[in-house]
């Protein structure tokens, strides 16, 4: 047993936090909440980089890496909070043409959520949606050109994400090769892995800012009450990093949803922890504080929430 | 990331197993919590059925004595044992993984001859003496003197929360040698023979009801110089080298027993007609996740342990901050599977939901851990 980063797992992630840090910097940030559209050359960048061919073989033109190493430049897309169809293009890159190479982007809907939204309808290229009305085991992906799928307007929380409601089944063209409840836990455990991200970086912004905020003539972080919000902040990303880990090696379905619970635990209560220790400045739009809490909220959302988690460790314990 | 234990970790595993399914059966049942000289007797046969089967002392370096197991090897040792019901560490707890240790790393040739071996085979059990009723959290508040006549240290001072007091045969005591230095200067560390006269022991009452720990009341007592271990006033040091040590793996069997227990209490839930209660299931359910994500905690801080040279590292605090919260929860959420029966002081649970009580506030409060997060790792100011 050595369940530690190795030497080539910490050289990818590190590598992905400078490609992100130099094509999706701060500025890149703020632009893209006054307009959301995605960059479609950075998208073919993100792909160049092996984003989204990661895990294909190296014989089609991936980079033959697995599970762990996906989640590993996933949480860094988290802690950059990195737009768009991340989850599908990565999920999808073997199936559909062109999502490997980043020439098309297109977006996964699952038709067991309620409502069933589609993030980026403006800049996918198609719609892959999993019908949520057969029983999980059995579920079907389809294929749909944008055009062809009713939606309505969704006002979406997040700035970074824009929405629209899937008002019909998106079931006109079977997609073929996908085996739908692997997608489903593959996409669980990416989100969650994107939430860690976003939960270890709200721990470095809250201390960074409690190291610098001065008030009563000291830095806030000398108070323990400051000190001790930040101390809880990073148990709790620790604990998910663990729990998003060991998920990852094990691809086993019960470890996900634990992962999952607890990640999106970490991300939405860091960020409101941050937002506290920033005080005033983060309850405004310039801060990027509430940023991470709105993805955080609609992540937490997406390929099982909380109560559906719960149940499903509850069924496993009385078994 | 490898979860995957290596051949030799398994045949070390497979070994283990089968030893213990041999042995246990011939151990004869444990003594009433409130028997001290039968627990520590127990204890002690267990400690040389491990010592006799090549086990004693592990995770201790083979120089002194121990076996110079990996972290991985430890955990296993740890998983396995609480797995197969064998006896917890118990009155060898502060030999084995605190006095132990230091005299192992600080100790001259002669003090580790004198003192390992004879914790090793369990024959000597030993107790600590480092809080003070004016010295908690605060541990460098500590003011229990020690003023050198000859060849001898006269020690005057009271100590408290010391756990086998009543049983032990020595104390690993910190006393203050130098009353003008800095606070963390002025330390020194003795080992303290428990029968010297001077040495009142009067056991404390937990709320739990059991007399767990004591206060020890040191009236001039006579310690031989030799028996400082490392230089005088540099006891402090002496004793943080090996504190790490005691978070490291202490909780590995507990956690192991704490999603066993789990399981019982949603079978219980289960077979009482509770299941249909959503509030209860989705409780039992999040405690599910805590514990298992807190077990792959615990294989995380061993394999980076291991990476550093069996040094385990801050992680440890993260570690204690969340399970000694959780094991509380987990304990409430047995009392909401118990109800009305759940106020029945002899149940089991009812007595670990007593005990849990501690577990947020000995070995370092759960306000002195996130202290030291904030400020060990996260690099926030000191201040108050």
């Amino acid at each position: 047993m050595d369940f530690q980063l190795t030497a080539d797992q910490r050289a990818l992630r590190d590598g992905t936090r400078e490609l992100l840090a130099r094509r999706f910097g701060r500025d890149r940030l703020r632009a893209a909440v006054d307009a959301p559209a995605l960059d479609r050359g950075l998208w073919r960048e993100l792909a160049d980089a092996g984003f989204f061919a990661l895990r294909l073989p190296e014989a089609d033109g991936g980079v033959g890496l697995g599970l762990p190493e996906a989640v590993l430049v996933f949480e860094e897309a988290g802690r950059a909070l990195l737009p768009g169809p991340l989850v599908a293009g990565q999920l999808l890159a073997g199936a559909v043409d062109g999502v490997a190479t980043g020439e098309r982007i297109v977006a996964l809907c699952d038709g067991a959520t309620d409502p069933a939204l589609w993030e980026h309808p403006a800049d996918c290229d198609a719609l892959i949606f999993l019908d949520g009305d057969a029983p999980a085991h059995a579920a079907r992906a389809y294929r749909s050109a944008p055009a062809d799928v009713a939606r309505a307007p969704f006002a979406s929380v997040d700035p970074l994400t824009p929405l629209a409601r899937v008002t019909g089944p998106a079931c006109t063209v079977p997609q073929p090769g996908l085996d739908v409840p692997r997608l489903r836990r593959e996409a669980a455990l990416l989100t969650a892995a994107q939430q860690l991200g976003s939960a270890a970086r709200t721990v470095e912004m809250a201390v960074a800012y409690a190291r610098q905020r001065t008030q009563f003539g000291a830095p806030i972080g000398s108070f323990q009450a400051v000190k001790h919000l930040c101390a809880g902040m990073l148990v709790r990303a620790e604990l998910a990093r663990a729990a998003v880990y060991a998920a990852a090696v094990t691809e086993d379905a019960l470890d996900v949803v634990g992962a999952k619970l607890l990640a999106d635990e970490a991300a939405v209560r860091n960020a409101r922890d941050c937002l506290q220790v920033y005080g005033g400045m983060g309850f405004t739009w310039e801060a990027d504080v509430h940023l991470h809490l709105k993805r955080a909220w609609l992540r937490a959302e997406w390929w099982g929430g909380a109560r559906e988690a719960e149940e499903r460790l509850a069924d496993a314990l009385a078994g | 990331m490898d979860l995957a234990y290596t051949e030799e970790e398994e045949a070390f595993r497979a070994r283990l197993r089968s030893w213990l399914a041999e042995v246990l059966p011939k151990l004869p049942p444990p003594p009433a919590a409130t028997d001290w000289p039968g627990r520590r007797a127990h204890d002690a046969a267990w400690q040389r059925m491990l010592h006799d089967a090549g086990y004693a002392g592990l995770h201790w370096p083979a120089d002194a004595g121990g076996q110079g197991a990996t972290p991985t090897q430890h955990l296993i040792f740890l998983e396995e044992a609480e797995r197969a019901g064998a006896p917890y560490v118990g009155a060898n707890f502060v030999g084995l993984l605190h006095a132990g240790p230091t005299i192992a790393a600080e100790g001259t040739a002669a003090q580790r001859a004198r003192w390992l071996p004879p914790i090793l085979r369990g024959e000597e059990i030993w107790c600590q003496g480092f809080s003070e009723p004016d010295a908690g959290s605060d541990l460098a508040a500590l003011r229990t003197r020690a003023v050198r006549d000859g060849d001898d240290y006269v020690v005057t001072g009271s100590k408290i929360w010391t756990s086998h007091a009543e049983v032990a045969d020595w104390c690993e005591l910190l006393v203050r040698t130098d009353p003008e230095a800095p606070r963390h200067r002025g330390i020194s560390w003795l080992a303290m023979p428990m029968d010297a006269p001077g040495v009142t022991v009067r056991p404390l009452r937990t709320l739990a009801g059991s007399t767990e720990f004591a206060e020890l009341f040191l009236d001039e007592v006579r310690i031989p110089v030799g028996n400082r271990v490392g230089a005088e006033d540099d006891g402090w040091r002496v004793t943080m080298v090996t504190l790490s040590y005691e978070r490291g793996t202490a909780f590995v069997g507990e956690v192991v027993a704490c999603r066993r227990l789990l399981a019982e209490l949603a079978r219980t839930a289960r077979a009482d007609g509770r299941w249909d209660d959503p509030v209860l299931r989705r409780r039992l359910g999040r405690l599910n996740a805590e514990f298992a994500a807190l077990w792959r905690l615990t294989q995380w801080n061993v394999s980076e342990a291991q990476g550093a040279g069996g040094v385990p590292g801050a992680g440890g605090s993260v570690f204690k901050l969340r399970y000694s919260h959780a094991r509380q929860e987990l304990y409430d959420a047995a009392a909401e599977v118990l109800g009305g029966r759940a106020l029945d002081a002899d149940h089991p649970w009812v007595a670990g939901r007593l005990s849990a009580l501690a577990y947020t506030i000995a070995a370092g409060t759960s306000q002195i851990q996130r202290n030291i997060v904030a400020e060990r790792i996260l690099g926030l100011p000191k201040g108050r």
